[in-house]
């Protein structure tokens, strides 16, 4: 167990409170995170597991920063006045780009084949990281389908096992459809039902669990390539500009978020 | 050396679709810009047979049988600087979602089991390269210099990374040109 | 067949409870179940689901997670061998082998009849006395062939485990060398008297005292004064961080909240020690003695112990302790008369998952959920079991704690060096002629161990297990201390004889197996690590993957959750530095090679096909 992080120079007084990232001041509110009061103030730190609408899971690393010199996650350290943050420096990108060809590496992403391209989050990450290849020898597991449901297919090749699913549906939905099991290399996501089946749960599409999948697992039935590949989510902008439009901004009718108001 | 030599550059494709060497046609007339840089050695736009000494070595596909292991060693063996091209030469591609099957398996369904095939053969010429178990991106099998992703990549981001290339720029695709469908 | 004829509703109804129907239970409700029916049916969790109002895919991943926990049959008996490169050294595989052959079947599958499945499992804790296995959990040392064939034979007769000869379950102590742990006068209670006598006659501050008053916490001088002398100890953690002791007491008893716990961390699972075996096995009352100090001293009336599944022969053992204590007055309510000061224990076991030994992983897990490291902060001292106050310390500190609550805070500090206070039990193993306990005043030198346990030949000491450190010849005179060489027990020796790159790929493979999973860098690089090693190993190995372990160690270190993704790589660095021939040596080449055989990859073809021409196979390297 370690001191949290030294409190050292306080804020001058009557001013809200700030930490520095990359040099400049971010401005924050008590119980917020690091990368909450960043994005709210217009800084960029990439991020895939992190989702503002849901409690800070903080297994994707990749949104780690220095904080006085030492590395953490962004999205679960609380902010605290005074601290100096690193993010955008070569070393930690390359941390991060080194991240994402893991995750690539992982599991079985087929981007050309994928519904999901030009919304995906990995891919844009890997965009804007300059990610040529995954580089490490990929694992290609052998991973199921789950196409039981009428309306909505599980493809668990695409798997990051960030539990943004997981979340929404018990947060948002009530229902808790997903969850993990196993560990390791063996970890996965399962659904509650006996049968092991989604057709077997009370899942349904309109669930805010089926919009969030950051990958190509939850996906629509009968609406593939509708959206032209071109004019996607990622295709206009990349996502260190797209993440700061949708980033909750102070007063601006953020959604309801229990992490948010509780500071996780 | 003089100064106007123009880099030797050899291109093939693997177990890919010829669709990464369509998407270099797509450059168009800047192919002729090109030209003037390069002179193409082993190639689908050659025909020339094996691979001499070259500069660059660009490779479409995956691996996926022996004669790929051979001409991807061909072509490290002559070429300084190897590509790979193209999202089966990166990640394996669409020939790599056979990966969670038994070849076995497959070739069993295939030619024997499949209905109308129950009296078939696995095809067994000497001349027809043998299937490896798992097909393979290019750096599991040797050494890879460079990597452009896509399914094909654009003729604009091939452009982009070849001209870098050649001006000595470490090569760089930014927004919209780093593609992975 | 998953699903048992009929639904075993006594089981379920005995498991629940057992537990008091709690779902912070549910991990032992699980482990109950597996034990009466080798598996847990998927019918019975989905029952578990609706009397826990737990949503059942939850069951399930919790069932996953743990390694003695499983949804499919696993047979009358569960025999797993431990897989330690101490169990390795000492002919476990062969042994392995001997009873597959003997019983008909693969490693990991169940045997055709239903009767029993054999596999391995993370190190048992039996290094000076391996190689070891558990039967349905129960541990048996000292394998050889002879017992080997005894236990198969009781297996086909399908003995009932109660019915097994003692003398094979028998676990030695093997205490070599005691110091003023191990060699305590203290009675039952002794500690508690002085701890409570010193508030009669101590005059501190009385104001910290009238909170506890309030919060319904024993009151008097005597927590106070006791911490005080916690703290004068300098006694810090022994579990490997080495957080002092007597500030993480502080903290929890300051933290605000009505309700603390006390938490005994014997989740010692990694490789190599098995000093809090011993303690658990001869030391049982000194441990409970140093709990109810510290609920004495934090105000908690709850206790834990967490005991790794691989002791479960110590449960039965320990609950006697503990019931005897209940009688004597040293644990339920008003302790040895003192209004107010109630406090009990409650022993929970694990099930197979190193990460629990985290200490935040282990909250997790007392609270019934899969063994996830918690972000942190918050700590558990403000923040641990159900998010309440909780001190979580290893065996060994509370131990030395309770001596230090009987004897002082300097008489405690007389031994030790000047950061580490006091002694150290280290786990003594590999080769050497006498392995045990080794009881030390902190700073004994590498060598001085060495010496007194017989080891002659050594070339290597991995200090702390696989996340400590490998040591060569040239660091036998460090000394064992926080401000040197920290450790949590462990201390296996290696002679001029071994492999090093095996032991490193043996530990390899344990983080892989061990990794939760739920960082990207851990369950990603801990995995490729593995790969690597298995690469080097089968003759592929080149310089680049060297720079690759280098590249992974990089990513582990600066994002990985917790420490057992921090410290992955440091057995292949530290064997990479000081035995790097033993890594050269299986290199063949140093430009780029396949990680796998390219001609091994054409033999189902050839078969399919029934070709064996020249063109039908891959030579190494360049084509023909």
């Amino acid at each position: 167990m370690t001191a949290t992080p030294a409190m050292s120079p306080q804020p001058p007084a009557a001013t809200t409170a700030t930490f520095q990232l990359d040099g400049r001041e971010v401005p924050f509110n008590e119980g917020q995170t690091i990368i909450q009061a960043a994005l709210a103030a217009g800084r960029y730190i990439p991020h895939l597991c992190y989702h503002p609408e849901f409690k800070p899971h903080g297994s994707c690393k990749l949104c780690t920063v220095k904080v006085n010199g030492r590395p953490a996650a962004s999205c679960t350290l609380p902010a605290q006045a005074g601290l100096v943050v690193e993010s955008d420096t070569e070393e930690l990108n390359g941390l991060r780009r080194t991240l994402v060809q893991m995750l690539f590496a992982e599991g079985n992403h087929f981007c050309p084949s994928c519904e999901k391209s030009g919304n995906c989050t990995l891919q844009a990450l890997g965009y804007d990281l300059g990610v040529m290849t995954a580089g490490f020898r990929h694992f290609f597991p052998d991973r199921p389908v789950d196409a039981s449901h009428p309306d909505i297919l599980l493809d668990f090749n695409r798997c990051i096992l960030c539990e943004l699913c997981v979340r929404a549906s018990c947060e948002v939905d009530g229902k808790c459809v997903f969850a993990l099991s196993g560990r390791g290399q063996t970890k996965h996501l399962v659904v509650n039902a006996a049968s092991g089946r989604l057709a077997d749960t009370d899942a349904d599409l309109a669930d805010k669990a089926m919009e969030v999948c950051p990958v190509g697992v939850i996906i629509k039935k009968r609406v593939g390539f509708a959206q032209p590949i071109g004019q996607r989510r990622y295709d206009a902008r990349p996502i260190s500009a797209q993440a700061l439009e949708d980033a909750p901004r102070p007063g601006a009718g953020s959604p309801g978020c229990a992490a948010c108001e509780e500071g996780g | 050396m003089s100064e106007t030599r123009k880099l030797r550059v050899a291109t093939t494709s693997l177990a890919g679709c010829f669709g990464c060497h369509m998407s270099l046609l797509d450059m168009d007339e800047r192919l002729f810009q090109l030209l003037e840089h390069i002179e193409f050695d082993r190639s689908p736009l050659t025909d020339i047979k094996h691979c001499g000494p070259c500069d660059i070595g660009i490779v479409e596909g995956g691996i996926c049988n022996a004669e790929n292991v051979h001409v991807l060693r061909e072509f490290r063996k002559n070429c300084k600087i190897l590509i790979a091209l193209g999202a089966c030469a990166v990640t394996g591609g669409l020939p790599a979602q056979r990966n969670h099957l038994d070849l076995g398996a497959c070739l069993q369904e295939v030619y024997l089991t499949e209905p109308g095939l129950s009296h078939g053969l696995i095809p067994n010429d000497p001349e027809l390269p043998l299937p490896l178990d798992k097909v393979h991106p290019l750096h599991e099998v040797v050494k890879v210099d460079y990597f452009i992703p896509g399914c094909p990549p654009s003729g604009e981001a091939i452009w982009t990374f070849l001209t870098d290339l050649l001006a000595g720029r470490s090569p760089h695709l930014g927004h919209g040109l780093i593609k992975y469908d | 067949m998953t699903i048992p004829e009929h639904f075993p509703e006594q089981v379920v109804e005995d498991a629940l409870a057992a537990f008091s129907g709690r779902p912070e239970n549910l991990l032992q409700m699980l482990i109950r179940i597996q034990a009466a029916l080798g598996h847990v049916p998927v019918d019975v969790m989905a029952r578990l689901a609706q009397a826990l109002a737990l949503p059942l895919a939850r069951i399930r991943g919790v069932v996953g997670f743990y390694a003695f926990l499983s949804e499919t049959p696993q047979g009358l008996y569960r025999v797993r061998f431990s897989d330690n490169i101490t169990d390795r050294m000492q002919g476990g595989p062969a042994l392995l082998e001997q009873m597959c052959r003997r019983l008909w079947l693969e490693p990991g599958h169940l045997s055709e009849d239903g009767l029993l499945t054999v596999d391995t499992t993370s190190c048992t804790g039996m290094c000076d006395q391996g190689p070891a296995l558990l039967v349905n959990g129960l541990a048996i040392p000292r394998l050889d062939p002879a017992r080997i064939d005894r236990i198969s034979d009781l297996i086909l007769a399908r003995t009932p485990l109660a019915d097994w000869p003692e003398a094979l379950f028998q676990v030695d102590d093997n205490l070599r060398r005691r110091d003023r742990l191990l060699d305590h006068d203290l009675a039952p209670g002794d500690a508690l008297r002085t701890a409570l006598a010193r508030g009669r006659t101590g005059d501190r501050e009385a104001a910290a005292n009238a909170r506890s008053w309030r919060e319904g916490m024993p009151g008097g001088q005597g927590p106070l004064a006791t911490l005080e002398e916690i703290k004068h100890s300098n006694l810090r953690g022994r579990g490997g961080a080495g957080f002092t002791t007597g500030l993480k007491w502080e903290a929890c008893r300051n933290a605000p909240g009505d309700a603390r716990y006390v938490v005994c961390n014997a989740d010692e699972g990694e490789p190599g020690t098995f000093k809090d075996r011993v303690l658990l096995a001869s030391q049982a009352d000194l441990l409970w003695e140093g709990m109810t100090v510290c609920a004495y001293v934090v105000g908690a009336r709850q206790g834990f112990l967490y005991l790794r599944g691989e002791y479960l022969h110590l449960l039965q053992p320990l609950e006697a302790s503990l019931a005897r204590r209940r009688r004597a007055g040293l644990l339920g309510r008003d302790i040895l008369g003192q209004a107010g000061f109630d406090f009990d224990i409650t022993i929970h076991l694990g099930a197979g998952a190193y990460v629990c030994g985290e200490e935040s992983a282990l909250l997790e897990s007392l609270e019934g959920k899969r063994g996830i490291p918690r972000n942190r902060p918050p700590y558990p001292v403000s923040h641990g079991y159900l998010q309440r106050p909780t001190v979580v310390n290893n065996v060994e500190t509370f131990c030395a704690a309770a001596l230090v609550a009987r004897h002082g805070g300097d008489w405690y500090r007389e031994a030790g060096t000047a950061k580490s206070s006091g002694t150290k039990l280290l786990s003594v193993a590999g080769d050497c002629s006498r392995p045990g306990i080794y009881e030390y005043p902190f700073g004994v030198t590498v060598a001085q161990v060495l010496a007194d346990c017989g080891a002659e030949d050594a070339q290597a000491v991995q200090v702390s297990g696989p996340s400590g450190v490998c040591i060569g010849r040239e660091g036998f005179g460090r000394r064992i201390a926080f401000e040197d060489l920290a450790t949590a027990g462990a201390f296996t020796i290696f002679n001029s004889q071994r492999d090093m790159f095996l032991v490193a790929r043996n530990y390899t493979r344990f983080f892989a197996h061990e990794s939760c999973g739920f960082c990207t860098p851990c369950r990603v690089g801990t995995a490729m690590l593995k790969n690597i090693m298995d690469k080097i190993e089968a003759g592929h190995g080149t310089p680049y993957d060297l720079a690759e372990i280098e590249q992974l160690d990089r990513v582990l270190q600066t994002s990985a959750h917790c420490g057992l993704g921090h410290t992955a790589c440091n057995p292949t660095l530290d064997t990479l530095k000081a035995f790097r021939p033993a890594y050269e040596r299986r290199m063949t080449s140093l430009d780029f090679e396949p990680a796998f055989d390219l001609d091994g990859a054409l033999a189902k073809a050839r078969q399919m096909t029934g070709r064996d021409d020249a063109g039908a196979h891959l030579s190494l390297k360049d084509h023909p």
